[in-house]
């Protein structure tokens, strides 16, 4: 096994992964800005090194000053949790060129999945479903409006580099998508230093279903099961939940094949997430986009699964096995998680401020993996995710239950926050059916 | 970072006498003066785009009249309730 690592990252996944990584006996260092110093993950890990100022290009995007923080303190291995390096090829590369283990894939798969085009190209010629779109980068509006002619209203403007929902629109007509391509392609550019953009076809009635999938040391690629993220506001997920509840038995299989199939694809090595649309009206799926780490949501999958997934990322790191008998994984029961943002829970604009108060919720079945704690300052730099609130069930009304009465016992002052809208979401008839889709959070604020 | 699809104003209007101040609503980072002091502005047109929480944020002109008033630069941070600009 690794005998010590440094996570590259903040808040509560740096805290998830020193949680296990202490459990495994790794000797665990963190890395904190000048505005995280006293953040709990700080105190929690073996060793703390400072990396920089607040802005994150200063510290935690700064692959000098990271690599500079393994170095002094002797670690063996750089684990980067999810956003910020943990997607860069290049980043990757250097851990690798610098003698340390790398906690994810290899960088050819990093580079492979990074290019949305390139990755929706190989995903078709694997036989992976993919949607109707473009597939070289649209130059100009004059290539768009072609593109979009030949897939046919509406169509989705995407960034070839992109993530997290920057630059995505989706257009009716030739005249928003003038406007549409422009908005992307500045974007895009701005932020990720590459104009690059592509078309697809849009669906209107979908749901967001991804699907775990683990590569293993023997080459094999697991798949551990599905997650519903179709609650989403701007593009991003706020609450997910597994088992899907528009997904089948029998949509399921086809599912979890094509992202082990995707997987398989680009020699994927450790834990991965495989994102398709789902068709809700049709049933049909098409390959989104691949995520090449840990993801935001992977705990209700633990939960589930009883698999510690950020465990099973260390063990393929060290080439070893993973820790459960493949044949032998059940998801059992139901699991839900509610993204607690510092965000006003109307209109979802960022709220950071002096928390001071902080009362999380627990029994059975409740799960917090929480990046701040009362007395510490939620800034501006980072995103608003404070806390996921995750709980499981043995049924899907029993997990729901248990998450309206976690919402209820969750005390938070100072920054506002996005539970009162997660009361009113566990609350709603659209929700609580399960017969939902990506546009259930327009509908509540409709 | 996001950017809000449509017109969601971070700025806090009080209004006396034809002179509007626009106030940040939350603290951020200016990411980008868009207008500039002396500018003849419309209802609806962006002064200033501010960042907070990887989210960019456009702060939108209420009133047409001059911008008779900049308080902030690119860089800057500004806290909840400081003022933003004036139009008169």
């Amino acid at each position: 096994m690794i005998e010590s690592v440094l996570v590259a990252n903040r808040g509560e996944i740096a805290r998830r992964v020193i949680r296990t990584a202490r459990r495994l006996g790794i000797r665990v260092v963190a890395v904190y800005s000048e505005a995280d110093a006293a953040l709990p993950y700080v105190r929690e890990a073996d060793e703390a090194v400072p990396i920089g100022p607040a802005a994150p290009a200063s510290s935690y995007l700064d692959v000098r000053a990271v690599l500079g923080a393994a170095r002094a303190t002797g670690v063996a291995a750089i684990h980067p949790g999810y956003g910020f390096l943990s997607e860069s090829a290049e980043f990757a590369a250097a851990v690798i060129d610098a003698g340390l283990t790398w906690i994810g894939p290899p960088p050819a798969a990093i580079q492979q999945m990074g290019d949305k085009i390139n990755a929706r190209n190989l995903m078709e010629q694997a036989g992976v479903p993919v949607a109707a779109g473009t597939r070289e980068p649209v130059a100009d509006v004059a290539s768009a409006i072609a593109g979009a002619g030949r897939i046919g209203y509406p169509v989705m403007i995407k960034a070839a580099a992109g993530g997290g929902g920057i630059g995505m629109s989706a257009v009716a007509n030739e005249t928003e998508l003038r406007t549409g391509f422009e908005t992307a392609r500045t974007r895009a550019e701005r932020f990720f230093g590459n104009p690059s953009i592509l078309l697809e076809r849009y669906v209107e009635q979908a749901r967001h279903v991804e699907v775990q999938i683990l590569g293993c040391s023997d080459s094999a690629v697991l798949a551990l099961g599905e997650r519903d993220c179709s609650v989403q506001r701007r593009h991003q997920k706020i609450a997910e939940e597994t088992p899907s509840p528009g997904v089948t038995p029998e949509l399921r299989a086809r599912m979890l094949a094509a992202a082990a199939l995707a997987g398989e694809t680009v020699s994927y090595r450790g834990a991965g997430t495989v994102e398709f649309l789902l068709d809700a009206t049709t049933k049909d799926f098409m390959f989104l986009e691949m995520n090449t780490r840990i993801q935001v949501e992977h705990p209700i999958t633990e939960m589930v699964t009883g698999i510690d997934l950020v465990e099973q990322q260390f063990r393929i790191a060290a080439g070893e096995d993973v820790s459960f008998r493949p044949a032998s994984v059940r998801a059992e029961g139901h699991a839900v998680e509610l993204r607690v943002y510092a965000e006003d829970p109307r209109r979802f604009l960022p709220s950071p401020g002096l928390i001071t108060e902080w009362l999380e919720p627990s029994g059975p079945g409740v799960r917090v993996d929480a990046g701040y704690e009362a007395g510490n300052e939620v800034t501006q730099f980072y995103d608003p995710l404070l806390a996921k609130l995750c709980v499981h069930g043995a049924s899907r009304d029993e997990a729901l239950q248990r998450a309206r009465a976690a919402v209820a016992d969750f005390h938070v002052r100072g920054p506002k926050t996005n539970l009162p809208f997660h009361a009113e979401l566990l609350a709603s008839d659209e929700f609580t059916s399960g017969c939902y889709d990506t546009s259930v959070v327009a509908r509540l604020r409709a | 970072m996001v950017a809000l699809p449509t017109a969601a104003i971070a700025g806090e209007l009080s209004e006396e006498a034809g002179v509007t101040e626009v106030r940040a609503e939350m603290v951020a980072n200016v990411w980008q003066v868009v207008a500039a002091e002396g500018d003849q502005v419309a209802d609806g047109d962006t002064l200033v785009i501010l960042e907070s929480m990887k989210m960019e944020i456009p702060v939108l002109a209420e009133s047409e009249g001059t911008l008779t008033k900049l308080a902030v630069a690119e860089g800057d941070v500004v806290q909840e309730g400081d003022l933003i600009a004036v139009i008169e």
